[in-house]
């Protein structure tokens, strides 16, 4: 069942993205609406299949690689569909759709089919911590995606090589907008994500902070996207320079999702 | 009640036949002094529509009149053999020319070719400058008059309706909509392409040639806030701002005027630079590094080259203007066959609807010719029956009635179900002919 569910949900993605990109070529709004419904149905199919996951093991999946990978492309998915939702612009879907269906076919396909063992970390404080620090994860990916696709489309409109697709992307303007707000949900969510591990801490150890390379290296991110924020709006820096700053921040949370997980952390794996 | 059921009839002869007429000539087969001579303005083609119907050759009209074309769209009457001549005598008449005059430059279709015509018309793929999107405008500005004046019918109104939709479908869906062709069209799209909407933004023109004012045209049209326009001679800068509804700068404050506004387009004459490389550059730092467009449209160019270096500065002169609209016009011809098997499709909708109509009109008819003989023959026979019952009689009237139902119900059940639309225009041709329905009731 779950696997179905995962299949379905890959499907649905698959096609939200072939008609994300008909639309980017064809501009024909109703191919637009399809994407966007293909989409919002892979979203909804995407989070029973992780319900049911987390019924089995009885916690969100944070446990595994696999797990995390799928609730995180499962954020992304739903992130995107906020920002399109609310800037009105779906030229954008054919770049971020790569990403959710990378991560969800990598679940569906390799996860070993064994059940897990129930994880010691239970509850819905625990689970919002997960949820809440992979949903910012999620959404400094977008702004990611976002600002790349800022410095590409500036590079074309400085060497005046513009074409079809430039015509059809959302302006630069626009462009830095959507990475402005999905910087902002990633904030507040690794905001709330981080109070809500201290508490989990505090609860489980008797102190706030545990001095895990994690906090410091989440703590490290939040600030630079604070900064980023900060520049991105009134000096200089908006444009161009900010949308590299944008990068260059996501490499940061690419090293604590990957080293810091891995290798320096005692209490985080995959997330 | 007689007369009532004569117009009935003759409306349903009318459907069935639905032919359509269209005569017309443009820039391929006219001189511009020629299509200036046949044009109508808004009053005169309302007028010449009314007159086409009035003067029982055209049941219905529509006079598309753009600055490229010149043409009349008509379903003649059942009672004219040759619309298309009457409608050119009309239209030589109309504009006190003789028809030899006009003869050789106009084009006449009907039918399928004439709703072929008008679908090309309204996809672009027709006017001087392909792909342009004003003529849907004057496409729906035309045929709204004649509706709004009782010109249009069933007929006409399904054709525009379906033009209309053909010309929307193919902007939207193909390249021939969204490439600018024209040098100040193609700087607004890329200052939107820069800023989105114009409307919280400001733009500054440096001087006024043509193209400018162009320019400010589409600016306005867009929605720009604030245009502010800067001249050397300080009266020139108020005419130019009256003209433009916008502020007039001193020519000294140059620099502060380069804060506010986030497009900038230079149109002086004159060898030196108008905008250096160090004052954009101050007024960037005034502005927070806030993006701006400059469009350079002077020839020497007004701008230093070494301007588009500043960061968040955008700099585009005419001749990059010129190259994207080159550019754009080679892939507009590529779009071509998009844009052509759109307007088959539509066709083919219309044809449908076409042969829905003619069928259904058919089978009317032919049920009204049946009811006629049927009645006649119960008069006849039922008065030498002297036996039956008026019971009787009722039941024989009612058993003949469903019996014409069922016999007419089973061929048209059939042609509406048939998918081949000319098949099926060939087989209500031959119920026509069978039944012999165009012969006229004494």
């Amino acid at each position: 069942m779950n696997q179905l569910l995962d299949y379905s949900a890959l499907a649905f993605y698959a096609a939200s993205l072939g008609f994300y990109v008909w639309h980017l070529y064809g501009n024909e709004r109703l191919i637009g609406r399809v994407a966007t419904t293909c989409l919002s149905g892979g979203v909804v199919l995407h989070y029973l299949a992780l319900m049911a996951r987390a019924r089995a093991v009885g916690s969100v999946p944070y446990q595994d690689l696999y797990g995390s990978m799928s609730l995180f492309g499962w954020l992304l998915a739903a992130t995107y569909l906020g920002i399109e939702r609310f800037h009105r612009q779906r030229a954008v879907g054919p770049f971020v759709l790569p990403f959710v269906l990378l991560f969800v076919a990598a679940e569906a396909f390799f996860s070993p089919r064994i059940p897990l063992p129930h994880p010691a970390a239970q509850g819905p404080l625990f689970a919002l911590h997960v949820t809440s620090n992979i949903l910012a994860s999620a959404a400094f990916a977008l702004s990611f995606v976002l600002s790349v696709l800022y410095l590409v489309q500036n590079r074309h409109l400085r060497d005046h090589r513009v074409g079809t697709v430039i015509f059809r992307f959302p302006a630069l303007e626009v462009l830095e907008l959507m990475s402005r707000s999905s910087v902002t949900v990633g904030v507040c969510a690794l905001g709330f994500g981080m109070a809500l591990g201290s508490v989990w801490a505090h609860r489980l150890m008797g102190r706030y902070v545990t001095g895990d390379p994690k906090e410091i290296f989440s703590v490290l991110t939040l600030l630079i996207y604070l900064g980023y924020l900060g520049v991105a709006q009134k000096t200089s820096w908006r444009g161009a320079r900010s949308s590299v700053l944008c990068v260059a921040n996501f490499l940061v949370v690419i090293f604590n999702y990957t080293v810091v997980n891995f290798y320096l952390s005692k209490y985080h794996r995959f997330f | 009640m007689a007369s009532d059921e004569n117009t009935s009839g003759n409306r349903v002869r009318e459907m069935a036949a639905m032919r359509i007429a269209l005569i017309g000539l443009n820039h391929r087969t006219a001189p511009v002094e020629l299509r200036e001579r046949v044009a109508f303005s808004a009053e005169q083609a309302r007028q010449a529509a009314q007159e086409l119907r009035e003067q029982g050759i055209l049941e219905e009209a529509v006079v598309l009149s753009t600055c490229n074309r010149s043409e009349l769209y008509g379903v003649p009457c059942e009672a004219v053999e040759n619309a298309a001549g009457a409608m050119e005598c009309y239209f030589a008449a109309f504009h006190k020319l003789s028809p030899e005059e006009i003869n050789r430059s106009l084009y006449r279709h009907s039918d399928e070719d004439a709703v072929r015509h008008l679908f090309r018309v309204a996809a672009g793929l027709d006017s001087m400058l392909l792909g342009e999107t004003e003529i849907i405008g004057q496409v729906r500005q035309a045929y709204m008059a004649a509706f709004e004046s009782g010109a249009t019918g069933p007929v006409l109104n399904r054709l525009f309706q379906n033009a209309l939709e053909v010309g929307k479908r193919v902007r939207t869906e193909t390249e021939l909509g969204t490439r600018p062709m024209s040098a100040a069209f193609a700087a607004v799209k890329l200052a939107e392409q820069i800023f989105s909407h114009l409307r919280g933004h400001q733009a500054l023109i440096l001087g006024a040639g043509a193209m400018g004012e162009q320019l400010v045209e589409h600016l306005r049209d867009r929605g720009i806030a604030h245009i502010y326009v800067a001249n050397r001679s300080r009266d020139r800068a108020e005419e130019l701002a009256r003209r433009f509804e916008g502020r007039a700068c001193p020519w000294e404050e140059l620099v502060q005027a380069l804060v506010l506004p986030d497009i900038v387009i230079t149109s002086v004459g004159g060898t030196d630079a108008v905008l250096t490389r160090k004052m954009t550059e101050r007024a960037m730092e005034a502005r927070g590094g806030r993006a701006m467009f400059v469009i350079d449209l002077g020839v020497p160019r007004n701008v230093e080259a070494a301007v588009a270096d500043l960061y968040n500065v955008f700099l585009y002169t005419i001749d990059d203007l010129t190259e994207i609209v080159e550019e754009n016009k080679r892939a507009r011809e590529k779009e071509i066959p998009r844009a052509e098997a759109l307007i088959a499709a539509q066709l083919e909708k219309f044809r449908d609807w076409q042969t829905k109509v003619q069928g259904a009109a058919v089978f009317a008819e032919l049920r009204r010719k049946l009811e006629h003989e049927r009645e006649a023959l119960l008069d006849e026979y039922l008065g030498e029956m002297k036996h039956l019952s008026q019971e009787d009689r009722l039941r024989v009237r009612r058993l003949t009635s469903e019996l014409l139902d069922r016999i007419v119900a089973q061929p048209a059940s059939h042609l509406r179900k048939e998918r081949q639309q000319r098949r099926r225009l060939q087989e209500i041709e031959a119920v026509r002919e069978l039944f012999e329905l165009d012969e006229k009731e004494e």
